[in-house]
């Protein structure tokens, strides 16, 4: 596969979030507003496009049986580091998203990307095809953490954008839009819409 | 050597934990004089918020000196600090709160006016709420309810400041609105106010000018 290829599969055909359904749970959790969603889409494309070159790197040296092990070591150093310099250099956002960059440990698109690529390629190809997921999932974030932010509390960033005039006029939050439920309906129609465009 | 024979594999496994541990501490190790400065800035700032000035990491250590005129304990282990701030010229009391949210650990200041009984402000932090939900607490919208609220009712009788559900009431005493969707966080700040303020009751019942 060519890298231009190898970067963009993942945003339509092979997208982890709406075609392969991984990462379903931290994108559920961390979308009720923008920017948590932007943070923890950066945060996980570092770390699986980090972790890709590691492990490629290591590939030729891993025993198969303990495979999984020493992906799984890998990825929680490479997290628990970022962690540490954001905590030391950005602390107001590691505050804000404390347990979940913890939690990217166990996000499924970091596993699958080491088994299923890293460790049977060359490390360019491997950063290529980590940085291709890591965005594409935060695309998905991001629209959702979008739409959710923008109806479930009127606002976009933190800023407000629904004019006080709609207020007046009747308009009110929804508040379901805040709720883990609508997290998943919201991604269930992104993925209607891809689905229903590639027929 | 067989890349897949049990000594390999043994070997393996051993050099790569040892690895990353040192590479792990060497990490913790050169962050944390940043960290730590990050959290005693951090902790200025919220103090300070609480008394509604502003300050951000490069100038809340000096804020802090200017602002925070003595600390004193209100118990004998220490536990239950009071800061006295002059703001405006008006002597504010800080009181310190402590409880546990829906993941972990919550916390949060209370400022009280010199009347020891009327908010004059506040500020909450988390250690780990959900972001967006539960997490809201540390935003100022929240901090800014309890502003003009008094934790003594109409009878002088300590009731603490309630949280309830956007739209609901109670009778008898003060009480702010919760967070929509972070319940069980609310629920949190509201036991946290009740526990950590009754411990200050006697010192607030105490005259203005003794300590």
């Amino acid at each position: 596969m060519k890298n231009k290829e190898l970067f963009l599969n993942p945003f339509s055909k092979n997208n982890p979030i709406t075609v392969q359904m991984l990462g379903i749970c931290s994108a559920l959790a961390v979308t009720s507003k923008l920017e948590p969603a932007l943070v923890m889409g950066i945060s996980v494309t570092v770390v699986v496009a980090l972790s890709n070159v590691i492990i490629s790197l290591l590939r030729n040296t891993i025993p198969t049986r303990i495979r999984i092990i020493v992906q799984l070591v890998v990825v929680a150093a490479v997290v628990t580091v970022v962690n540490e310099i954001l905590k030391a250099y950005a602390y107001d956002v590691s505050k804000q998203l404390s347990v979940f960059i913890g939690l990217i440990i166990t996000n499924c698109i970091v596993m699958g990307r080491l088994e299923v690529f890293a460790l049977a390629n060359k490390p360019l190809p491997s950063l290529i095809d980590g940085l291709g997921n890591g965005l594409s999932y935060a695309i998905i974030l991001l629209v959702t953490g979008f739409v959710r932010e923008l109806l479930g509390s009127g606002s976009l960033l933190g800023y407000q954008v629904v004019p006080n005039k709609l207020y007046e006029w009747g308009y009110e939050n929804n508040g379901l839009m805040i709720l883990p439920p609508m997290a998943l309906i919201v991604v269930a129609c992104i993925i209607w819409l891809q689905k229903a465009r590639q027929k | 050597m067989n890349k897949e024979g049990n000594t390999y594999t043994l070997l393996y496994a051993s050099i790569l934990v040892t690895l990353v541990a040192v590479g792990l501490a060497f990490t913790a190790e050169v962050l944390h004089p940043q960290q730590s400065k990050n959290e005693a800035i951090d902790k200025m700032q919220q103090i300070l918020a609480a008394v509604n000035v502003p300050a951000n990491q490069s100038t809340a250590e000096a804020l802090y000196q200017q602002t925070i005129v003595s600390t004193f304990f209100v118990d004998n282990e220490e536990q239950h600090p009071v800061f006295e701030a002059l703001v405006g010229g008006q002597k504010k009391y800080i009181l310190a709160l402590r409880g546990t949210g829906l993941w972990g650990p919550i916390w949060g200041y209370l400022a009280l006016n010199d009347d020891k009984n009327t908010v004059f402000g506040a500020s909450f932090g988390h250690a780990g709420e959900t972001p967006g939900l539960g997490a809201e607490i540390a935003l100022p919208p929240f901090a800014a309810r309890f502003a003009g609220k008094k934790i003594f009712n109409a009878e002088a009788k300590f009731t603490s400041i309630a949280i309830v559900k956007p739209g609901k009431s109670v009778p008898n005493k003060d009480y702010v609105d919760g967070i929509s969707g972070g319940t069980i966080t609310s629920r949190g700040v509201d036991a946290m106010l009740y526990a950590s303020l009754e411990v200050y009751v006697p010192f607030l019942n105490s005259e203005a000018d003794e300590k």
